[in-house]
């Protein structure tokens, strides 16, 4: 951490000490705070800042903890093989409370106060979102662990990055053809009635339209709803998949309430993971869950293919073979999703090496040199597969995985390949000016 | 308040405005930029007060009427293409216009009634930016373009996304709002609103007509609230519905508790307060909203009505 230096900067002012002094003390009711601190910028021996927007509190908070501890083996290796461009890497960490408007704030806390070289590591859309225009007027490169589509929408700015994992837009597109090919032709979505929702809402018809299946209904949940019971009958009969992505505490009530309501003769099942990250796929209630497939970024259970890159991940991490913490099996990661906070540091570091990285008065360099990488290939920096990378909308592209639960556990039943996700950039940020 | 006090009110605000002047240029960074969002919402918490404080009635929905400020401003840019002094006005008229209608509806009600109805206003107003999602962002919010945010008067433009000119751009609002408040609450009028505070229907027996009395009061105010939106989103360039949610409608009610209801200068001083309680707290623990809980228990033990309220009792009277 920084140095602590006292009150005020009077470097840059044109106030004489006396009466800087007067003001200062006309302003101690707003000083007594011990944050008002001067830091010394950051010399070329000194560590690499990043600073670490955390979901510690608020309803991202259990993706918070494991995206900190991923974040921490990520660093602890990156410094154990000697850091980036030769200098340590320390992680400072500021809980944004998972809000928007704190976000924003925090990015500015690291851009101002602690002069971070970069700012890195949050999840939750509408904060990446609440935090780009902040990341942008401090010119601050912003590398977000989010699966939204807002970064490759393109408009945010050119500060913003995602190349860590992909976007919700390319997920749904690369399993559009594994749902029509082996689960059904006729589906229906179940979704909560939010912006993550819309993402499936808006993204899934088209792409399974290109596979000559489609989308018969649509059913839109309220976030604030807490029994489903009333909304299965708009399920049409000839439904071949239920499509579900319901997420939060609720999940645990949709699930159970779906199998009350179906009992043994279902339709095929496709959810995405996020419903379940954090929660054990053994709780009381998902045994419905049963033989259904779900999309997953990175596998939660190990696999046996398992390369030793993803081995050595894991470990890493502290994770065991079923997704939960090392010793305490009962704290399930958010795996799918946190392999992205280690993959975009070393996205990260291979940028700063590539621009010759030496400080903040470098962070226009380290965009352009961002922007100029196309491919990471899968090892030990990218433990969850090789991924290409479009600078000019600032997101990567990879492999997903379909996993079916079996037994009480996940277990991956197919890979998609890159180009079942890539699609048409919908804009350029490197035409904006840095 | 004594009417032989004007001079001291005048000169206290007037010092305090030239006090967030100065620190402008004395501040770090990073408080500088904290002091410019902080100005901002504390104008929100200025409009709460003048309902609040001043007429008595507890209101759970202002995040309405910031949000109003905050949508019709920022739709203005986004969606319309509009200047940044025209999606400023639009935000506000907004607000004043919502304000009339929540105030015709909910005055019909006091006292807890009130809270309910203008909580649920407030819940209806969120759900209808989740709703039109195509146009609002829904629950992401969007974005209002960096570009867009520059105020151009002929050959001279200021672009709101500088920092110095956001900070002055914030104190402009406040020391306009601040000012305006005190003259409000100095008059006749502002008179009224506390005999109707106090007893409303001695006021009534005196004369007065106190719905119409409490309209203005709920327009004022929610005209004030949705300035303050206003110059959320066009400064800061974010507009989403978490400033709609319900939480937002009880941070201006703790920060006018904190710093005193009642008093033009509270609003200003709880909103600080807050502030740096959780910027400080929640660089030490993530239970930061325990420390929070435990500094708010302190203060209202020990300044019952607030630090300016306190203070007022206690010590100076003349305090507007």
């Amino acid at each position: 951490m920084a140095d602590k230096n006292g009150f005020f900067d009077l470097s840059k002012t044109a106030f004489t000490r006396r009466t800087a002094l007067k003001g200062l003390a006309a302003g101690a009711g707003l000083a007594v705070a011990p944050g008002f601190v001067r830091y010394s910028q950051a010399q070329s021996s000194a560590p690499i800042k990043i600073g670490f927007q955390s979901h510690r509190t608020g309803i991202g908070a259990a993706y918070g903890r494991w995206y900190e501890k991923t974040t921490a083996a990520a660093i602890k290796a990156i410094n154990a093989a000697g850091g980036i461009n030769g200098r340590q890497v320390e992680v400072i960490i500021e809980d944004d409370g998972t809000d928007p408007g704190r976000g924003a704030e925090v990015v500015g806390k690291f851009a101002t106060q602690h002069k971070t070289d970069i700012v890195f590591g949050t999840l939750f859309s509408h904060v990446v979102i609440g935090s780009a225009p902040a990341a942008g007027e401090n010119k601050m490169p912003y590398f977000v662990v989010s699966e939204g589509h807002h970064v490759a929408s393109t408009k945010l700015n050119r500060y913003v990055f995602q190349p860590g994992i992909t976007d919700v837009k390319s997920q749904i597109q690369s399993m559009a053809p594994w749902i029509a090919a082996n689960a059904g032709k006729k589906v229906t979505q179940i979704f909560p009635d939010f912006a993550f929702g819309y993402d499936h809402r808006d993204y899934l018809p088209p792409a399974l339209k290109a596979q000559g299946a489609e989308v018969i209904a649509q059913i839109a949940i309220p976030p604030t709803e807490s029994s489903f019971t009333k909304y299965f009958p708009q399920i049409p009969p000839e439904t071949e998949v239920i499509y579900h992505v319901m997420v939060g505490p609720a999940v645990l009530t949709f699930v159970k309430e779906l199998g009350e309501f179906y009992g043994s003769n279902r339709p095929q099942l496709f959810g995405f993971i996020d419903s379940l990250e954090a929660t054990d796929i053994n709780s009381p209630g998902l045994e419905f869950l049963d033989g259904s497939h779900f999309w997953e970024g990175s596998p939660r259970y190990a696999q046996p293919d398992d390369s030793e890159a993803q081995k050595a991940y894991r470990t890493a991490v502290g994770i065991d073979d079923n997704g939960a913490a090392v010793g305490d099996p009962k704290d399930v990661s958010t795996a799918a999703h946190m392999f992205g906070c280690w993959e975009t540091l070393y996205v990260v570091k291979k940028a700063m090496e590539d621009a010759g990285y030496k400080g903040p008065e470098d962070r226009a360099k380290l965009v352009e040199a961002t922007e100029a990488l196309t491919a990471f290939a899968e090892g030990p920096e990218h433990p969850q597969g090789a991924k290409t990378f479009n600078g000019k909308i600032h997101q990567c592209f990879g492999i997903q995985n379909i996993s079916k639960v079996e037994g009480g556990k996940l277990k991956v039943v197919h890979k998609t390949k890159i180009e079942d996700g890539l699609y048409e950039a919908e804009g350029d940020y490197t035409t904006q000016a840095l | 308040m004594s009417d032989a006090s004007p001079v001291k009110a005048y000169a206290l605000h007037l010092g305090v405005i030239a006090l967030l002047f100065v620190l402008s240029f004395l501040l770090p960074e990073y408080y500088h930029g904290l002091l410019s969002r902080i100005m901002v919402l504390a104008v929100f918490a200025i409009g709460y007060n003048i309902l609040f404080g001043y007429v008595g009635l507890l209101s759970l929905g202002h995040a309405m009427f910031f949000g109003a400020g905050l949508y019709g401003a920022g739709l203005a840019v986004i969606q319309l293409g509009w200047g940044v002094p025209l999606a400023f006005v639009s935000g506000i008229a907004c607000g004043a216009v919502l304000a009339l209608v929540i105030g015709l509806l909910a005055l019909r009600t006091t006292g807890v009634a009130f809270m309910i109805v203008t909580m649920m206003f407030a819940q209806v107003f969120s759900l209808l930016i989740l709703y039109f999602a195509s146009w609002t962002g829904g629950d992401q919010g969007m974005v209002v373009p960096q570009p867009a945010r520059v105020l151009t008067f002929g050959a001279t433009s200021l672009d709101l996304t500088n920092p110095t000119v956001r900070y002055m751009s914030a104190l402009a609002l406040f020391s306009v709002v601040l000012l305006i408040t005190l003259a409000i609450v100095r008059s006749r009028y502002g008179r009224v609103l506390i005999a109707i505070r106090e007893n409303e229907e001695r006021t009534k027996m005196l004369g007065y007509d106190t719905f119409s009395n409490k309209l203005i009061a709920v327009v004022v105010s929610g005209t004030i609230c949705a300035a303050s939106g206003a110059a959320y989103a066009l400064l800061f360039g974010y507009v989403g519905s978490s400033f709609a949610s319900v939480q937002y409608s009880i941070l201006p009610l703790l920060w006018v508790l904190l710093g005193g209801a009642a008093t033009t200068l509270g609003p200003l001083i709880g909103t600080v307060f807050m502030y740096y309680v959780i910027d400080i707290t929640s660089g030490y623990t993530s239970a930061y909203l325990l420390i929070v809980g435990i500094a708010l228990i302190l203060l209202v033990l020990f300044f019952p009505k607030g630090v300016l309220g306190t203070i007022r009792q206690r010590w100076l009277g003349w305090l507007p």
